[in-house]
């Protein structure tokens, strides 16, 4: 059953677009009319959706997603307990270096965590003394990974059965 | 794979928005100062490099109805850290999948970002992987504020 309701603005159509280049993306010259292709409508009408749908917010990127390690980048994962009276304070500094990609406040004693992309370990070590340092931080826990079972951000959105 | 100034240069441009026209990498490849098939070269080769995961599209899942994620950490006896990790990578509601370390106040080596519509799924999801792979030992961090969520720029400007 596919319903269009308040909570819930995608189309069928748009989710079944969305759905195909979540994931891949066409590689080739006219890459809108090769989804076109695959959905039955126009390269006109693929585009005009995606405008859309990009105008909406509900897409907030297209292009390459690349692995940081092998472009010689060190990533990690850091949690922190940060004092509840300067979590805002705290999050806004985390968040102003340019290698902290997300940064969420969590339900739990370890309340900010952030992931950080640095050029060098060299680099990321300096970060994190210096987050380690701010106001408020009671304790940093560093969680590079150790083994990646699985990275990818694929959603059903065809709609239907959830 | 040795990145000579022009991959730097060409990773700088895909890292980006691909432009909603009919001929997105031709008009990337001007950029660059490429061929559109060059570029389309390029692309092959950094995906069979492990470079590039794929190209794809990056979405904000609240506004596509996935208004709830929560991170869960689970205890795993290191002896069966592969098997559950691999069990773990197969629930389609997990997006991401890692082995981290410990420590005496973080004993949780398996970590896994979970995403659903509201809360309470993802509690129900928790409470299926913890019984399909018999680990009861878990915690479960809802998201509450997001403060960044941003793509890495690598190699600009």
């Amino acid at each position: 059953m596919k319903q269009k309701h308040a909570a819930d603005p995608l189309s069928a159509a748009d989710r079944e677009l969305l759905n195909l280049i979540q994931i891949d993306f066409p590689r080739t010259s006219r890459p809108f009319a090769e989804l076109g292709r695959q959905l039955g409508l126009n390269e006109a009408e693929v585009l005009s959706r995606l405008k859309e749908l990009k105008a909406d917010g509900i897409i907030r990127r297209i292009g390459g997603i690349f692995a940081s390690e092998k472009l010689g980048f060190v990533s990690t994962l850091v949690a922190l307990q940060v004092e509840e009276s300067v979590l805002e304070e705290v999050a806004a500094a985390v968040s102003s270096y340019d290698g902290v990609t997300h940064n969420y406040e969590r339900r739990h004693k370890f309340n900010l965590w952030f992931t950080l992309v640095a050029a060098s370990d060299e680099d990321l070590r300096r970060i994190l003394n210096e987050v380690s340092r701010l106001p408020g931080v009671a304790a940093l826990r560093n969680l590079p990974a150790v083994r990646l079972f699985k990275i990818g951000v694929n959603f059903d959105l065809s709609g239907g059965e959830t | 794979m040795h990145l000579a100034d022009l991959d730097k240069k060409i990773i700088a441009h895909l890292q980006g928005d691909l432009p909603l026209c009919r001929a997105p990498y031709a008009a990337v490849a001007k950029e660059a100062g490429i061929s559109e098939e060059e570029l389309l070269q390029k692309i092959a080769d950094y995906l069979a490099a492990g470079i590039l995961r794929r190209m794809g599209t990056i979405l904000r899942h609240h506004l596509a109805g996935f208004t709830a994620n929560a991170m869960c950490g689970w205890s795993v006896p290191p002896e069966r850290v592969e098997e559950v990790g691999r069990l773990f990578a197969a629930f389609p509601q997990a997006s991401h999948v890692y082995q981290r370390p410990t420590y005496p106040d973080w004993p949780y080596n398996i970590l896994t970002m979970l995403h659903g519509r509201t809360d309470a799924e993802l509690e129900l999801t928790a409470r299926e992987m913890s019984v399909s792979a018999r680990i009861s030992d878990y915690t479960l961090l809802h998201s509450m504020r997001e403060f960044k969520k941003t793509s890495m720029n690598y190699f600009a400007g």
